[in-house]
């Protein structure tokens, strides 16, 4: 395969439909409405399915429907279409089918704006729909990243029969970047023994979102969390770079991640030991991971395109053993590489392991405070 | 005549694609009599073994105890979209949804009018039985004019609370719809009627003629506070007058070609 000048959309359903996709339902919306389109010259051509829904519930419903039956389903969406597809990522949850959901996120709340980013975090990692259950979610940060994703992303589903997103901003998806796409891959011919095929010579296979009986629901609630905390043990995935000897560790995730990388790479020019971690699963999050580097780092900046979201497990992990701090920008705003490097030298005059708490007030240099959200 | 020359033909048994065991539902309900009907098709066209079946949310929501074929349920009143995908990839599989009113005339409107619109190769058996059954007799968008339910106390009133949605005529109204028909389990002769046709509708289906739907008027015996003799006269004498029986389009038959 060769590399090529990609579209991250086209580039992710293109992949999708390596990894063995047999169907993709889903509605029009942008950043993400590429996907929907290139799937619908794609798929007809290779003999798949590709069906326009009347609306992201229809969408989410069929998915379901066509997971039911063991193929490859997904669909895609952006923030207002996820929000609308929460009842039924809930009853794909509890009927334990495997389904990829690829949420391009924009600007929010409301109808927002088209601009990319991340306020979506705690609406996919905390609570995807109704009820205790966690899809696994992966965040990508640049096209290839994505295409990669897309195979793992319908692995996992397999494997766990569970929800995968595939959750990124609209920078991402509507990006072009060189990428090379893995070669396609031959579609699973054999149903899997749950699927809904016919009792023609087996009993009935039954695939209910639901226990009615107090008991049961616990029963099945425990062994649910029992199958979550077996991914959150085996499938914790992440990217660092420089954080051997980092004082300073940088968290970010998606594009926010990919900026931060090289505010860290100014940073370590003017000779302040920063670090770059990276989440690419937000759940299961990394969180041993950060605590280990909790042990030696000084502090923690996390930098988001939300409010201050993600900074929550970044808190819980590092568990107070260093100050964290946080830079976000909102409404489809960018941080700049030059404001995540001011933050990054105030983190590092203010910061000290000998006093955690100490005050640090952010401010970028090329843009006034009141455009950052600073939390301390 | 002596024991020997006796021979016996078995003229009623169960048909195989409904389960060996007992119903939740209340006593006098149709719905019972409604899986039935469905079971003697599936058993006499032969489709059990290739049959899905999407359940609903509401009394039905245990339909998959009740049937022995492979099936899902679906969340409320989205039965046509899982249909819809079930059946896009399992073409050769029989696809049918089982829904109340509550389900496919209030919360799925948009699901299946634009199942039928798509003309979609699935079969829908819709249960109008005028109320909320599963959440305790709530107003239904099918409620008659006049009804008092849990939601609406006084009767429902037109000027606040419209009147009774007719989704037969509004799906026959839709291109994509090959066949629909309203039927009603008031009575042997109606009941006939009712089996005939849910058996064209799935005849529909198996020969590749499009979206098919058959309305059954059916009863709440325990929600409209009757006994179950009462409220299958209610059904006919209150009802049948305002949802009319018949088949309110047959493209099938006035063209063979229909939703190829
Ligand atoms: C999204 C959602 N809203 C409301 C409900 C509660 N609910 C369960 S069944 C039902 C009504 C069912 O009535 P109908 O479809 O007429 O079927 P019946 O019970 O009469 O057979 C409602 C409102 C639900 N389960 N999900």
């Amino acid at each position: 395969m060769a590399i090529e000048l990609l579209k991250g959309n086209e580039a992710i359903a293109e992949a999708a439909v390596r990894a063995g996709v047999d169907a993709y339902f889903g509605y029009p919306i942008t950043p993400q409405t590429e996907l929907l389109e290139y799937m619908a010259k794609r798929m007809p051509e290779l003999g798949r399915v590709f069906l326009q829904a009347e609306s992201e519930l229809g969408a989410i419903n069929m998915v379901y429907g066509a997971a039911c039956a063991g193929k490859r389903a997904m669909t895609s969406s952006s923030s207002p279409g996820v929000s609308l597809m929460q009842e039924g990522l809930s009853y794909i949850a509890a009927a334990e089918v495997p389904v990829v959901l690829v949420d391009v996120m924009r600007g929010g709340p409301g109808l927002g704006n088209i601009a990319p980013s991340q306020s979506d975090y705690f609406q996919m990692v905390k609570s995807a729909g109704h009820g205790d259950f966690k899809p696994i979610v992966l965040a990508p940060a640049s096209v290839q990243e994505a295409v990669d994703i897309m195979d793992l992303a319908f692995d996992l589903a397999d494997k766990y029969r569970t929800i995968v997103t595939v959750l990124l901003d609209g920078t991402i998806g509507q990006m072009m970047e060189p990428a090379e796409l893995p070669p396609m891959k031959p579609r699973r011919t054999a149903a899997p023994g749950w699927a809904l095929t016919g009792a023609a010579d087996r009993s009935k296979n039954m695939i209910l979102p639901f226990r009615l009986q107090v008991d049961d629901l616990e029963a099945y609630n425990l062994q649910l969390q029992q199958k979550l905390a077996l991914i959150a043990h085996s499938e914790v995935r992440y990217h660092e770079q420089m954080v051997d000897d980092a004082e300073l560790i940088v968290v970010g995730f998606g594009t926010a991640g990919r900026i931060a990388q090289t505010a860290v790479r100014l940073a370590r020019r003017q000779g302040i030991k920063a670090g770059l971690f990276r989440p690419i699963t937000l759940w299961p999050f990394p969180e041993r991971r950060l605590s280990q580097l909790a042990d030696d780092a000084r502090g923690f900046l996390v930098v988001e395109m939300n409010a201050g979201q993600m900074v929550e497990d970044v808190r819980l992990a590092v568990g107070g053993q260093a100050p964290v701090k946080f830079l976000g920008r909102m409404g489809g705003s960018l941080p700049m590489p030059d404001d995540i490097l001011a933050a990054i030298v105030k983190l590092d005059q203010a910061s000290t392991r000998a006093q955690p708490d100490a005050p640090c007030t952010i401010e970028g240099p090329s843009m006034p405070l009141k455009h950052f959200v600073s939390v301390n | 005549m002596t024991i020997e020359s006796y021979s016996e033909a078995i003229v009623a048994d169960r048909p195989k694609a409904l389960s060996k065991t007992q119903s939740h539902y209340c006593p006098g309900c149709l719905h019972g009599l409604a899986h039935r009907l469905i079971a003697e098709v599936l058993d006499e066209l032969a489709i059990r073994g290739t049959t899905l079946m999407v359940a609903p949310v509401g009394c039905a929501v245990f339909a998959s105890n009740y049937f022995e074929c492979d099936s899902v349920v679906a969340p409320h009143g989205r039965a046509p979209a899982v249909a819809t995908g079930l059946k896009r990839v399992s073409p050769d599989k029989i696809v049918f949804a089982y829904q109340g009113d509550g389900d496919l005339a209030s919360i799925g409107t948009a699901e299946i009018i634009h199942a039928a619109a798509r003309g979609e190769s699935i079969t829908v058996i819709f249960i109008n039985n005028a109320v909320y059954g599963m959440t305790g007799g709530q107003m239904a968008p099918t409620s008659l004019v006049g009804m008092k339910t849990t939601s609406s106390p006084f009767g429902r009133d037109v000027k606040t609370m419209g009147s009774p949605l007719k989704m037969s005529e509004l799906i026959a109204g839709i291109d994509g719809a090959t066949f629909v028909s309203r039927r009603s389990m008031h009575n042997p002769a109606e009941i006939r009627k009712a089996k005939k046709a849910i058996r064209r509708a799935f005849e529909v289906q198996i020969n590749h003629q499009g979206f098919s739907l058959v309305e059954l008027l059916s009863n709440c015996p325990t929600n409209w506070q009757m006994t179950p003799l009462e409220s299958l006269r209610w059904i006919e004498t209150r009802m049948v007058p305002v949802f009319p029986l018949g088949d309110l389009k047959n493209a099938a038959a006035n063209n063979g070609l229909k939703g190829v």
